[in-house]
């Protein structure tokens, strides 16, 4: 415990010492996080922070420090997760390599893949993108087309990915290929790292309804990856592309954990609905809003009973699908009411009239209506509750 | 605030599980009801219960409790809720020995604890009237001072095991006006006085509850139980406990009505295949896992709160939340519960009827989901 105390002292005057004041403040209108790789430009104390963070491998606090990572224990990569958090710290990197291809490289990668691609994501060298949905499999992902034969020592690969998040901005891509097209369809796919700077990679970005987003698609014709790019073994990338969707969802799930929820329905209800008394002019809206405040507090309660059971040892079972089926629920709940709170605001799409926020409102609305279909639907988690934690049968 | 049990918890819920298993399985619950049983539960098995340790689970061990915490009382409740177990766990122990413990004289819990503690003596809190709703302060029973001694005159529906609990807590205007949170007081009466006639009163569902009719009955300066005009405060804090302590009860009956359900999906046959195996079905049955399991989060993190010295404020924020989920939750589980079962679940020969008649009971007791939504949004301002 005194170390820890140590620990937290010692941080606490490094972090102090060494962030730069642009990066204690929140995001502005505009800004972003640093998502590092090769195509991304950052201002001066962006870049500063990353390299900063970067050299105590304080980007990836628990990863092991011969990969780039800070070698930190789970508590003390907590206690530096809350110092950070008390003294408003921006995180130096973001991205899919730290919460998703280094977590699965780390469980199952070769040491050779491990010492390769780990430190250039810790150091934010190179960002990564996912390829798994196809225009012929997204809810039935293991229907995926993409095609890879073995020639000698690469797989030569020819497809098509759709909704690859980030694929104009990413270095690699990991993704799902079907290299056994006579198997029954779990059985005959791989999991492969490619580079996306390789010859014959296209990448188109996506339009949404709620204006641009960050989906592409991808277009691979006659790509050649070495095999030693295949992560297990051939025919048995289901089992790893599976293991990589809890994390996902995990993910997911944790970008809906917002704290001031009932705050900011609040605040735009003051501003939209006044009463007299500084209560909200609208019964029903101010049920909504304190019927959302207790839902969110339940579904935080339930991420914390899960984490506990993961500290205990056990590994993110199926349940992890209630966390992406109920977090986005409510998240599509609170971007829905946020818009019928502003009312006839909410109706601009840019220009004269309406504000910055109202226009975002309005946009996060519209962008909400994906949560329930990416990363596997509402409907494909609530088979996966029936069949895995309920035991139905097919 | 880690929100997993302890083996040694585990291990008190199994016993629980066990004892409920073997002395009141469903049939005895049906078996009470149908004899129309006057007291509605066993006082034997209480006492055989009171042994283990819960009828004394918060009372401490100089009062001859077990000096445990909430999270071992949920732990039992839950089981208790899972059976539907009628014994006096919510009148005398949550209602009841809250009351003294958290506002009693030393002397008056002395005098009734180590009796609680022991299975020997029941309680009862008698507090709610005809025109109170979910209101705790709207009170129009009065007690008035007059030479030597208070007298009350009301009358209070609705009582939890009022026809016998040896000892009732009362609640009276002493001064005010009957929607007042202040002038209210609490008195400790015993069932026997004169003046005091109590009614079983029959409800939908199987726990026992009694009209009680105060007509001057006196009692003299000792029977107040904390300040004169200062119960309200006292009674808010009491049922914002019990309410807490009802939601893990409220836990136990989901689930069993769930698991019930589920079980029936997997073995009842039409079009010749397991009526699990439809989609419609399976997508409703997930929904219910994920409402339960939200519960079960709430329900746990209400008590660990207050194990943990929760203040009023917070202790009343848990209540509200908790209570909403499981009134929610529990209602919209036994509404599919029967729904899912078909024909069967419609007759009153299949049990899946006595969890709807309790959800439907535990709802509304304490303040149903929309009371306490308003609740919670009056207690932080908007």
């Amino acid at each position: 415990m005194d170390d820890l105390d140590a620990f937290r002292e010692e941080t606490r005057r490094w972090l102090v010492a060494n962030a730069p004041p642009s990066m204690r403040k929140p995001l502005a209108a505009g800004e972003d996080y640093c998502w590092g790789g090769r195509k991304g430009r950052w201002p001066a104390d962006v870049a500063r922070w990353l390299a900063a963070m970067a050299e105590r491998g304080w980007t990836a606090p628990t990863w092991p420090r011969e990969y780039g990572g800070g070698g930190l224990s789970e508590e003390e990569g907590k206690v530096l997760a809350q110092e950070m958090a008390k003294l408003g710290v921006r995180p130096p990197l973001v991205g899919f390599g730290l919460t998703m291809i280094g977590p699965l490289l780390l469980h199952v990668g070769s040491e050779q893949q491990k010492r390769r691609h780990l430190p250039p994501i810790a150091h934010g060298e190179i960002r990564w993108c996912q390829g798994y949905s196809e225009p012929g499999a997204g809810s039935d992902l293991a229907g995926l087309q993409t095609r890879a034969v073995r020639d000698g020592d690469v797989f030569v690969v020819t497809g098509q990915k759709v909704w690859t998040s980030f694929a104009d901005k990413a270095d690699w891509m990991f993704l799902l290929v079907r290299t056994d097209p006579d198997a029954p369809k779990h059985a005959g796919i791989t999991f492969l790292l490619m580079d996306m700077a390789s010859p014959g990679v296209t990448v188109r970005p996506i339009k949404l309804i709620s204006g641009a987003s960050p989906f592409c698609e991808t277009f691979i014709t006659d790509v050649r990856v070495p095999v030693e790019n295949v992560v297990g073994h051939v025919n048995e990338g289901w089992g790893i592309a599976k293991m990589l969707l809890r994390f996902e969802r995990n993910m997911i799930a944790d970008a809906f954990k917002e704290r001031d929820d009932a705050a900011r329905l609040l605040a735009l209800a003051r501003r939209y609905l006044p009463a007299d008394d500084g209560r909200v002019g609208q019964p029903i809206v101010r049920d909504q809003i304190t019927q959302l405040e207790m839902d969110q507090a339940c579904f935080d309660w339930t991420l914390a009973r899960s984490r506990a059971r993961v500290k205990a040892g056990h590994p993110p079972g199926p349940e992890t699908s209630i966390f992406k089926y109920y977090g986005t629920e409510l998240n599509q709940r609170r971007r829905d009411l946020a818009v019928r709170i502003a009312g006839p605001q909410a109706l601009g799409w840019e220009g004269e009239g309406f504000a910055d926020d109202e226009v975002k409102l309005t946009r996060d609305w519209l962008r909400s209506r994906g949560n329930s279909i990416e990363g596997g639907t509402s409907e494909v988690q609530l088979n996966i509750i029936a069949k895995r934690v309920l035991g139905l049968p097919d | 605030m880690a929100l997993v049990l302890t083996e040694e918890q585990e291990l008190l819920g199994r016993t629980a599980r066990e004892l409920v298993a073997a002395r009141s399985p469903l049939k005895r619950i049906r078996q009470l009801r149908d004899a129309r049983d006057p007291i509605g539960f066993s006082r034997d098995l209480w006492r055989e219960m009171a042994r283990l340790g819960w009828a004394g689970i918060l009372i401490p061990e100089a009062h001859g409790g077990a000096g445990l915490g909430y999270t071992e009382l949920m732990v039992v409740l839950e089981e208790l809720g899972r059976g539907l177990v009628p014994e006096p766990m919510l009148s005398t122990v949550l209602l009841g020995a809250s009351a003294l413990l958290l506002g009693g004289s030393d002397a008056q819990r002395s005098d009734h604890l180590p009796a609680v503690a022991a299975g020997d003596l029941l309680l009862a809190l008698a507090y709610q009237e005809q025109r109170s709703r979910y209101d705790v302060h709207h009170v129009e029973t009065r007690a008035e001072w007059a030479s030597g001694s208070w007298r009350l005159t009301g009358e209070k529906i609705q009582v939890l095991d009022g026809h016998v609990a040896d000892v009732l807590v009362v609640s009276a205007r002493t001064s005010g006006s009957p929607a007042n949170a202040e002038g209210i007081t609490l008195f400790l009466l015993r069932r026997d006085a004169p003046g005091v006639r109590v009614a079983r009163q029959w409800r939908i569902d199987t726990r026992a509850a009694a009209l009680v009719a105060l007509d001057g009955v006196r009692v003299g300066a000792e029977a107040v139980l904390g300040e004169v005009d200062a119960g309200g405060a006292l009674l808010a804090r009491v049922l914002d406990r019990a309410t807490i302590g009802l939601t893990a009860d409220m836990l136990g009956g989901m689930t069993a009505a769930f698991e019930m359900t589920v079980d029936y999906l997997r073995t009842r046959r039409q079009f010749g295949v397991p009526i699990g195996s439809f989609q419609a079905l399976k997508h409703r049955a997930a929904r219910l896992y994920v409402e339960t399991e939200l519960a079960r989060s709430a329900v746990m993190a209400a008590h660990r709160a207050l194990d943990e010295g929760a203040d009023d404020m917070q202790a009343a924020r848990m209540a509200a939340i908790a209570k909403a989920r499981c009134s929610d939750a529990y209602m919209l589980v036994a509404h599919e519960a029967v729904q899912m079962h078909g024909g069967i679940g419609m007759t009153d020969e299949h049990d899946v009827g006595f969890y709807l008649k309790a959800a439907r009971a535990a709802e509304i007791m304490f303040g149903d989901a929309a009371y306490h939504r308003d609740r919670l949004a009056r207690l932080q301002g908007y």
